[in-house]
């Protein structure tokens, strides 16, 4: 889909911040409401925008136990079909959190969740590694997250002008 | 002998106005959840790998002096960056002094080129050093009013009035502080062509040059004939959020740039080493950085341009820069008194526009670089504030 100079405009405003109301994205962008909301409108139903969500810091809270692994996969690809059906049979799964098709020493790098270490290395023993097409798997245990997706979880943004200046 | 005490402050120093824009920081200084609309740079942090350049330089140990006119590979950098962004062409060995800020850039070609009572014409809504700088270098300021009425641009006629035998020079800024007003390419070659007629130098003053959102910029020196009678003043403050960094530079023909050095040697030596290791990186890698910074000020410009016109004060759009200038004259307040007040009464810190000079008053200078949460908060609590008048 080619989007026009407004429409790009939008996606990066609500890229960065999804709260923002179309009031103030129609008011910094120079379109009506009604043209701002539209076009949203239109972005969602050509899935350009796909999803709304939050970005939450799950150490912050007590409640949660949960670790994430970042899993090096080789996979021999399938005549035809390539990498896409053994990509589609890993991101069934729940666990499965994101696929990426890599260049370089292996080919697919997911990213899985799981409530502990444990159930991680369920998965990737009992069903990651199983499947007939992956050759081998490199787990690695995510120990602490800094940044995601651009954001810095613990920022230090504090406002280190003067007050007034010339 | 007398006893009535020595007074050991000259009597030029002694007579300049303190700025106006040091009381409202006092004033605001003190105060809690003040939103401040009042900072005149960028609410970016320096870029990483700017920050980084300059760290490892530290790493390397290179903290010793450089040439007076700035490291030769950081002029070259610049040179080219004139060329290919301003299609403007300099000498990157005879004809740029890397300088501390754009201020000392304008204080050492204020005092290259004027004698005592030669006069500089200044183009006024202006920053609060210009007149201030021409006193210090034994000039005269003459001061000319852009105009409201004009979208704050000056006409070239309102120039040519005051023009007399005294007249060394024109001193313009574009985009403008206070105004954000930018000048386009006819209307700076009305004032080269007066330039050229009285045989006059101009002193452009394109610090914010980055920073123009609607048209593509013209520098001065790019007007045909006026890479001649240009000295260049830019930095990279505005652009490249390097405020703190104190580093900018000025580009003139050789017969002057040359002697600008002079003063410059004698009274600076040069500018700091790590900052010039920062620009080297800012100028090959910076430039994305700009585009992305540029984007976020353009919307937030059409946003509070658009909000302070729904709220009932008259602001016309700025072309670059990021301040906003809105009327406030629909109050009936002066603008030291609508600053003083909004700031008491809703927290919020706006420079008078008079600080600027006489044209300026009936208007405040709010700058955008704040978050959007930020302007939002302040647009709120200044129109509680009009209501409330």
């Amino acid at each position: 889909m080619r989007l026009n100079e407004k429409e790009l405009e939008i996606v990066e405003i609500l890229e960065k911040d999804a709260r923002t109301a179309s009031g103030d994205i129609a008011k910094m962008i120079g379109l009506s409401v009604e043209e701002t909301e539209q076009s949203i409108k239109k972005l969602e139903e050509h899935k350009v925008i796909v999803r709304y969500i939050s970005i939450v810091d799950w150490t912050k809270v007590e409640e949660h136990s949960g670790v994430r692994a970042m899993i090096d996969v080789k996979v021999t690809p399938k005549r035809g079909v390539g990498f896409d059906e053994i990509a589609e049979r890993i991101y069934r799964f729940d666990e499965v959190n994101s696929v990426y098709l890599m260049s370089g020493t292996y080919d697919l790098s997911i990213i899985v969740e799981g409530k502990s270490m444990n159930e991680v290395a369920n998965f990737v023993s009992q069903k990651l590694s199983t499947l007939d097409s992956v050759i081998s798997t490199t787990t690695h245990f995510i120990l602490k997250k800094y940044k995601h997706d651009g954001i810095i979880f613990e920022p230090e943004n504090k406002d280190k002008r003067i007050v007034v200046s010339p | 002998m007398e006893s009535t005490k020595r007074t050991y402050v000259s009597k030029l120093v002694h007579d300049l106005k303190p700025s106006g824009i040091r009381r409202f920081f006092d004033l605001a200084a003190g105060m809690e959840g003040v939103i401040s609309l009042g900072v005149g740079e960028p609410d970016f942090v320096t870029p990483w790998h700017i920050r980084e350049a300059a760290i490892s330089s530290l790493e390397q140990g290179y903290t010793s002096y450089t040439p007076n006119a700035g490291l030769l590979g950081l002029r070259e950098e610049i040179a080219y960056y004139m060329k290919t962004q301003f299609d403007v062409t300099y000498s990157p060995s005879e004809e740029i002094i890397v300088t501390v800020g754009a201020s000392s850039a304008i204080d050492i070609a204020l005092r290259t080129i004027l004698d005592p009572g030669d006069e500089v014409i200044i183009v006024e809504p202006c920053f609060v050093s210009y007149v201030p700088m021409v006193e210090l270098a034994g000039g005269v300021a003459v001061q000319v009013q852009a105009l409201k009425e004009n979208d704050f641009k000056i006409l070239p006629d309102q120039i040519e009035a005051v023009i007399t035998e005294k007249t060394k020079a024109i001193m313009i800024c574009s985009p403008n502080n206070p105004t954000g007003t930018m000048l386009n390419k006819k209307e700076l070659q009305g004032l080269a062509d007066l330039a050229s007629k009285y045989d006059l130098l101009v002193i452009a003053d394109e610090i914010y040059a980055e920073l123009a959102y609607d048209e593509e910029y013209t520098s001065m020196a790019a007007i045909g004939g006026m890479l001649e009678r240009t000295i260049l003043v830019s930095g990279f403050s505005k652009g490249f959020a390097m405020t703190g960094w104190r580093l900018g530079f000025v580009c003139a023909p050789v017969e002057i740039s040359s002697a600008m050095l002079k003063v410059h040697q004698y009274g600076l030596m040069c500018a700091s080493t790590m900052s010039q290791y920062a620009a080297i990186e800012a100028l090959k890698n910076g430039r994305f950085d700009v585009e992305e910074m540029v984007k976020s000020y353009r919307r937030r410009r059409n946003y509070i341009v658009q909000s302070f016109n729904e709220i009932g004060l008259e602001c016309h759009e700025p072309g670059g820069a990021f301040y906003a200038f809105p009327s406030i004259q629909s109050t009936g307040l002066t603008s030291q008194e609508f600053a003083e007040k909004l700031l008491l009464q809703e927290g919020v810190a706006v420079v008078p526009g008079d600080v600027f000079g006489e044209s300026g008053e009936g208007h405040i200078r709010c700058s955008y670089a704040s978050s959007l949460e930020q302007l939002q908060e302040a647009i709120k609590r200044i129109k509680r504030f009009i209501d409330s008048l």
